[in-house]
C-alpha cells in the first residue's frame, strides 16, 4: 500500500493514503523524490508543499514518507558554508550539477569526508543533561565549535573519544540513558527546523549589539538577544544595511539568510566577506559567517523554509554560549511565501490574500530571538534583525504592521532621504528603540557626555523638523536668526554624524569610541552655534563646519582620539 | 521511471473530448496516467489550427490546459489534444541569431524552422555560488546614466516609462551605443571587439508594431527578435520573455556572447499574468494581480547575471510603463524591488523638450558602487555622483519652497541651488537622439554643473577633490555664460 499522487497545483501536491502520513513529515514526492513537507491532513488526502520545482510530476506517482519532520544538521562545517532554504549546501550542488541547480539535487548538509580535530572535555562516568559540553573543534580561526549533548538526551558517560581527527559520521562518546539504553554520540546531531531549542530561561538583553552603524548605535540601538525590523520600499538601503550589520556588528556568529532576494547579493557576500577582516579580531568575516540563500527565483516553499532553517542553526551557535546575530532579508518574501501556499491550499485569506495565522508565524519567529541562559548554563544570544518590503512603500500593510508589534527596534527607511542618497536612510524622528534606555550605563563609560548629547541630538531634530514645516510655507524669511541657526546645526549633525557611507573606507564602520567622540565634539559646536550672536552668514567659517562634517570621512576608528582635538577649536 | 516512461511514449496521446471551456483554461475530464504538470499541450480546432497550451492543474481525475492562443471558437467536441511528453521548449543553435520570431519562438521571417537542441524555456535557477559578481561599467554615452545611474555587464536594470515618453528611443540609444571600455579598466577581459560586441536578443509583449518595426530598424548587427504584438494572442506574452532569455541563455553562456535582453512592455505582461490568474480563481493580492506576481516577475528578471567560468554575459534592460504615473503600481513597485536598480524617465522634463528625460531621485544603480571607481572607471566618479545627487535633491527643495514663497524671498544660496539645477538638466542631462559622450566628457560635464556652486557647499567631497577640480569650473566658458544668461533672463 502506498501513497500517490492525486493533484498537483503549482507547489502544493496532494496524495491519496492520508493515514501514512503525520502533519510536518517530510516526504519524497515522486519517482526523483523530492523533498515535501506534509501540511493538511484530511480523511482522504494528504497535501504537502514541495521543495522544489514540480515540473514534469505526474499524477499517480509515488509519495513516500519518511517518518521524520524537516530537520538541519548541526555540527563542524556549518560556518563559512551557503545552503539553499533546506540547507543543501550550494557549493556541493554546483560541483555535482554545474552553474545551475537540477532538480532532485541531494547533498549532506555538513561534509562526511572532512576530519575535525575533536578534544574531548569530559570524564568518563560524567552525568551528562542535554545541552551538556562534550569537547570542543577549532572549526575556523575565528570560533571554537563546542560539541554538546544534544538536547533531549540525557545519561551517563561511558565513553569518550581521545584527542584526534574524527567525521561526522563517527562516534565520538557513548551515553548510558536513564532508561538503561546506549545511544552514541556524533560531532553533529540533528533538529526539527520548527521546533525551537530549549534553553535553561531568558534574560533580560541588556548588552549592546555594536552595529559600527551610528544611526543604529546611537540613536535607535540594538541589544545582544534583540530583535529589530527594517521596513522600506524598493532601494531604500536594506540589503546594505544587512550586510553592513552581518559584516561589522560584533556577535560572535552571523546567520544571514538571504530570503526571496537577488541571487547577485548573494554572490557578493561571498565574495566580499572572505576578504574582510572583522574590526574585533582580524579574522576574515567569512570565518565567523553561515549564509542561507532561497533567492527571488528559487522554489517559493523552500522560500518559507529558509528562516527557520536560519533560525535552527543560530540557536545551536547560542546553546554554545556565542552571540549570534541573524539576519532575514526579506521577511516580506517569506510572509508571501506562506500566502501563496496558503492560497493553493484554498484558506480563507484575511487581510491582503494573507492567510489568518501571519502575525501567530511572525511573532514565533521573533520569539525565538533572545538571550537566554543555556542548558549549560552558559549566557548566549540570538538578535534577529529583519528586512521589510512594504508592496508600494505603503507602511500600513499586514507584514509591515503586524512585525510591528512584535519587535522592540524599529528602524524606518525613507524613500526621500535614498533619492537623496542621504545613507543610511533610516529616519531619524519616525524610528524608535525601545532598547534605548537598557543601553545608557554601557554608553557612559565611553563618553560621559553621552547622555546628554544624544538627548540634545534628538531634540535638535525634532525642532528642526517644525521649522522646516514653517520654511516650507513661508519662506526663511519668516524665521528668526537664531531658528536659522537651528536649522544649519541641524544640518551638521546629518551630514556630520547620522550619514555614513559604505563606501568609505575610513567610515563604513566606526567603532563605539569614534561615536561616542564624533557626538561630543559636533555637539558642543552644535551648542556654541546655537548660544551664538554673530551673522549667521560667516557662522559656517567661524565654526568650521565643513571641517566638522568631513571628520568622520577622515578620521577612521583606529584613530578616534584624533576626533577629541577639535574639541579646542574656537 | 518518469524518465523512461516519456521516452516511450513517441505517439502524442490524442483525446477528443474538452469537458469545460473558461476564459483561457480548458479542461479534458479523464484519468490520465503519464502527464506531467507543466507538459506542452496542442490543441487542433475542427478549423485544423493547431493552438499551444501548457498543463497548468492536475489531478486525478481531470487535467486543466491553458491555451495560448485563447479558447475562441473551441467547441466541446471535436477537438484533438496533444499531449507533447515535454515541457514547452525553444530549439536552438548559431543559426538563431539574425532571425525574427512571432511570441513563441515561431519563424515570422519566412525563413525555415528553428533547428538545434530543444531547450526548456521556463530556465533553471543559477547557483549564486556560480554567480560572477557584475563589475564591468559599460559606458552607454549617455551621462545622466554613466555618471550617476552607470549599468555594469550582468545587470538587470528596466526603465520606469509612462506612455508617449521615448522609453523606446532611449532603449534604441542604449543598444547602439552601449560598449565596455577595456582601455579603463585592467579587469575587463580583453577580447577582440567583435567579441565585445553586444548580441541584442527583442522581446516585444503586446507593444504596437511600429514600435516593434523601430526596434528592428535601428537597432543593427547580430539581433534576435521575439514579438508578440498588441493584436497577437494575449496568454503567449506569458511565453515571449522566457523564449528571449532561453535564447540569450544560450548565446551567452553557451556560445560566450554579451547578450543585452530588451523586453517590452513588462506591465503587459503583467496583465496578461493577471488575466489568467484570475480565470484559475487565484487569490488576488493588491489591484487583483495575484500574490505570485512577485516570484513570477523574478523567474524573469533573475535570468540575467554572468556565471563563473563562462565567457558570455545576459544584462537585461526591461521597459515598463507605469499606469498613471504611478510608481508604487504594483508591476513598477514588484520589478523595483527584484531588478538592481531602475532608471525613471520623467514626464515634466519631457513636457520641457528635454531628452532623455530622466528623473534622476528616483532613478539608481545598485550595482554602480562595485562597477566604477579607480580601476574600474575614474577615482572621483563616486564622490561626483554623490555630491551631484545631493546637491540636485536640495534643489528640488527649493524649487518646491519656490513654487509656494516666490524666488523673491531666496536666500543667494538657494538661487544658486537653482541655477544648479537647471545647468545639470540642460547641459548634462541634455543630449541628443545618437549623442554618444566618453565617460570622460560626461564626468567633466559633472563637475562644470558643480561650479555654479560655492565650494563651500560641497561636503560631500574631500577638500583634495575639491581642488583637483577647481580648474575645471574656474576656466568654463558656458558655466558663466549659462549663469549670465539666466541672471539676464531674471531682470
Ligand atoms: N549605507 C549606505 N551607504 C552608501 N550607499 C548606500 C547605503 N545604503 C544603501 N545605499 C545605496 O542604495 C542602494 C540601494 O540599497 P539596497 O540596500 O539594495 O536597497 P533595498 O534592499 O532596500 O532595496 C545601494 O545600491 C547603494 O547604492
Ligand atoms: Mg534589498
Amino acid at each position: 500500500m502506498s501513497a500517490r499522487i492525486a493533484r498537483i497545483s503549482g507547489s502544493v501536491v496532494t496524495c491519496d493514503h492520508a493515514e501514512l502520513f503525520a502533519m510536518g513529515e517530510r516526504a519524497a514526492v515522486g519517482h526523483v523524490g523530492l523533498v515535501g513537507e506534509v501540511i493538511r491532513l484530511t480523511a482522504e488526502y494528504c497535501y504537502i508543499q514541495v521543495y522544489e520545482d514540480t515540473t514534469n510530476l505526474q499524477a499517480g506517482e509515488p509519495v513516500a514518507p519518511t517518518q521524520t519532520p524537516l530537520m538541519v544538521e548541526l555540527g563542524p562545517g556549518l560556518l563559512t558554508t551557503i545552503y539553499d532554504g533546506i540547507q543543501r549546501p550550494l557549493d556541493v550542488l554546483r560541483e555535482q550539477s554545474g552553474a545551475f541547480i537540477l532538480r532532485g539535487a541531494e547533498a549532506k548538509a555538513l561534509s562526511r569526508d572532512r576530519q575535525w580535530l575533536f578534544e574531548p572535555l569530559q570524564e568518563v562516568g560524567a552525568d551528562l543533561s542535554g545541552g551538556a559540553l562534550l569537547g570542543q573543534v577549532q572549526e575556523t580561526s575565528a570560533i571554537v565549535h563546542k560539541i554538546l549533548v544534544p538536547p533531549l538526551v540525557c545519561g551517563h558517560l561511558l565513553k569518550i573519544a581521545n584527542k584526534g581527527e574524527y567525521r561526522l559520521h563517527e562516534p565520538i562518546a557513548l551515553v548510558r540513558k536513564d532508561n538503561g539504553q546506549e545511544q552514541e554520540l556524533y560531532l553533529y546531531h540533528h533538529w526539527p527546523v520548527r521546533q525551537k531549542r530549549p534553553v535553561n530561561k531568558r534574560l533580560t538583553p541588556d548588552i549592546p549589539l555594536i552595529t559600527g552603524q551610528r544611526i543604529i548605535d546611537t540613536l535607535f540601538p540594538l541589544a545582544k538577544g534583540g530583535t529589530a525590523a527594517m521596513p522600506g520600499g524598493f532601494g531604500t538601503g536594506k540589503t546594505v544595511t544587512q550586510h553592513n550589520l552581518a559584516k561589522w556588528c560584533d556577535a560572535d556568529v552571523i546567520v544571514y539568510i538571504g530570503c526571496g532576494e537577488r541571487g547577485n547579493e548573494m554572490t557578493g557576500v561571498l565574495s566580499d566577506f572572505p576578504k574582510l577582516a572583522d574590526p574585533r579580531t582580524g579574522h576574515p568575516l567569512i570565518e565567523r559567517t553561515v549564509m542561507i540563500a532561497n533567492t527571488s527565483n528559487m522554489p517559493v516553499s523552500a522560500r518559507e523554509a529558509s528562516i527557520y532553517t536560519g533560525i535552527t542553526i543560530a540557536e545551536y551557535f547560542r546553546d554554545q554560549g556565542l552571540d549570534v546575530a541573524l539576519m532575514a532579508d526579506s521577511t516580506s518574501r517569506w510572509a508571501e511565501a506562506l500566502r501563496e501556499i496558503s492560497g493553493r491550499l484554498e484558506e480563507m485569506p484575511a487581510e491582503e490574500g494573507f492567510p489568518a495565522y501571519l502575525p501567530t508565524r511572525t511573532a514565533e519567529f521573533y520569539e525565538r530571538a533572545g538571550k537566554v541562559q543555556t542548558l549549560a548554563g552558559d549566557s548566549g544570544s540570538v538578535t534577529s534583525i529583519g528586512a521589510i518590503s512594504p508592496p508600494g512603500g505603503d507602511f500600513s500593510e499586514p507584514v509591515t504592521l503586524h512585525t510591528q508589534r512584535f519587535v522592540r527596534a524599529y528602524w524606518v527607511l525613507d524613500k526621500a532621504l535614498a533619492n537623496a542618497r542621504f545613507f543610511p536612510a533610516i529616519h531619524p524622528l519616525e524610528s524608535y528603540s525601545e532598547y534605548g534606555a537598557e543601553l545608557v550605563s554601557w554608553w557612559m563609560q565611553m563618553s560621559t557626555h553621552w547622555q546628554r548629547d544624544r538627548e540634545e541630538l534628538f531634540n535638535l531634530l525634532m525642532e528642526a523638523d517644525e521649522l522646516k514645516g514653517i520654511v516650507r510655507i513661508m519662506g526663511e524669511d519668516g524665521l528668526s536668526d537664531h531658528q536659522r541657526r537651528v536649522l544649519l546645526a541641524e544640518r551638521v549633525t546629518k551630514e556630520g554624524f547620522l550619514r555614513q557611507s559604505a563606501f568609505n573606507a575610513n567610515d563604513r564602520y566606526a567603532s563605539p569610541k569614534k561615536q561616542a567622540y564624533l557626538l561630543q565634539v559636533i555637539m558642543q559646536q552644535v551648542r556654541a552655534l546655537l548660544g551664538d550672536t554673530g551673522t549667521i552668514e560667516d557662522a559656517r567659517e567661524r565654526f568650521q563646519l565643513d571641517g566638522l562634517i568631513r571628520l568622520k570621512d577622515e578620521i577612521a576608528s583606529d584613530d578616534a582620539d584624533g576626533i577629541l582635538k577639535w574639541q579646542d577649536a574656537p | 521511471m518518469s524518465e523512461s516512461l516519456k521516452e516511450k511514449r513517441s505517439d502524442p496521446i490524442i483525446y477528443t473530448q474538452l469537458e469545460c471551456i473558461e476564459g483561457p483554461l480548458v479542461a479534458l475530464l479523464a484519468s490520465l496516467s503519464g502527464i506531467g504538470f507543466g507538459e506542452a499541450v496542442q490543441i487542433v480546432d475542427r478549423a485544423g489550427n493547431v493552438r499551444h497550451g501548457r498543463v497548468a492543474l492536475l489531478d486525478d481525475k481531470r487535467v486543466t490546459i491553458e491555451v495560448f492562443q485563447g479558447t475562441a471558437g473551441l467547441a466541446m467536441g471535436g477537438e484533438r489534444t496533444r499531449f507533447l511528453g515535454r515541457p514547452i521548449t525553444l530549439n536552438l543553435d548559431v543559426s538563431i541569431i539574425g532571425r525574427r520570431l512571432n511570441g513563441m519562438g515561431e519563424p515570422i521571417d519566412g525563413g525555415p524552422p528553428l533547428a538545434g537542441e530543444a531547450r526548456e524555456i521556463s530556465g533553471t535557477v543559477i547557483n549564486p555560488t556560480a554567480r560572477s559578481y557584475p563589475d564591468e561599467f559599460i559606458q552607454t554615452g549617455i551621462t545622466g546614466i554613466d555618471v550617476m545611474n552607470a549599468l555594469v555587464r550582468g545587470q538587470k536594470l528596466p526603465i520606469f516609462s509612462s506612455s508617449g515618453l521615448p522609453h523606446d528611443r532611449l532603449a534604441i540609444q542604449i543598444a547602439q551605443q552601449a560598449k565596455i571600455r577595456p582601455d579603463l579598466s585592467a579587469a575587463v577581459g580583453t577580447g577582440t571587439s567583435s567579441e565585445q560586441e553586444l548580441v541584442v536578443v527583442f522581446a516585444a509583449i503586446g507593444v504596437k508594431h511600429d514600435v516593434a518595426v523601430r526596434f528592428s530598424e535601428e537597432i543593427s548587427g547580430r539581433t534576435v527578435s521575439f514579438l508578440n504584438l498588441a493584436d497577437d494572442p494575449v496568454m503567449e506574452r506569458l511565453l515571449t520573455p522566457r523564449m528571449a532569455l532561453t535564447a540569450a541563455e544560450y548565446l551567452a553562456f553557451d556560445l560566450g556572447l554579451h547578450v543585452l535582453v530588451i523586453l517590452t512592455d513588462m506591465t503587459v505582461y503583467g496583465e496578461a499574468l493577471r488575466e489568467v490568474a484570475t480565470a484559475r480563481g487565484d487569490v488576488p493580492s493588491r489591484k487583483g494581480y495575484p500574490g505570485y506576481l512577485y516570484s513570477d516577475l523574478a523567474s524573469i528578471y533573475e535570468r540575467a547575471g554572468q556565471i563563473k567560468g563562462k565567457k558570455g554575459s545576459i544584462t537585461q534592460l526591461p521597459i515598463l510603463t507605469m499606469p498613471n504615473n504611478d510608481i508604487t503600481h504594483p508591476i513598477a513597485d514588484l520589478t523595483g524591488y527584484i531588478t538592481e536598480g531602475q532608471i525613471v524617465l520623467s514626464r515634466d522634463l519631457s513636457r520641457q523638450g528635454l531628452y532623455p528625460p530622466l528623473e534622476l531621485l528616483p532613478s539608481l544603480s545598485r550595482l554602480m558602487g562595485d562597477g566604477v571607481g579607480e580601476g574600474l572607471t575614474y577615482a572621483d566618479h563616486m564622490p561626483l555622483m554623490e555630491q551631484l545627487y545631493a546637491a540636485y535633491a536640495r534643489a528640488e527643495e527649493v524649487r518646491m519652497m519656490t513654487r509656494i514663497v516666490g524666488e523673491e524671498d531666496l536666500s543667494e544660496i538657494d538661487r544658486c541651488y537653482l541655477r544648479f539645477a537647471q545647468l545639470l538638466e540642460q547641459r548634462f542631462l541634455a543630449q541628443g537622439f545618437s549623442e554618444d559622450r566618453s565617460i570622460e566628457q560626461s564626468l567633466e560635464m559633472g563637475w562644470r554643473c558643480l561650479g555654479s556652486l560655492p565650494a563651500k557647499e560641497l561636503t560631500r567631497l574631500s577638500q583634495d577633490e575639491i581642488e583637483q577640480h577647481r580648474s575645471m569650473w574656474e576656466g568654463a566658458d558656458d558655466v558663466k555664460a549659462f549663469t549670465q544668461e539666466e541672471d539676464t533672463g531674471r531682470e
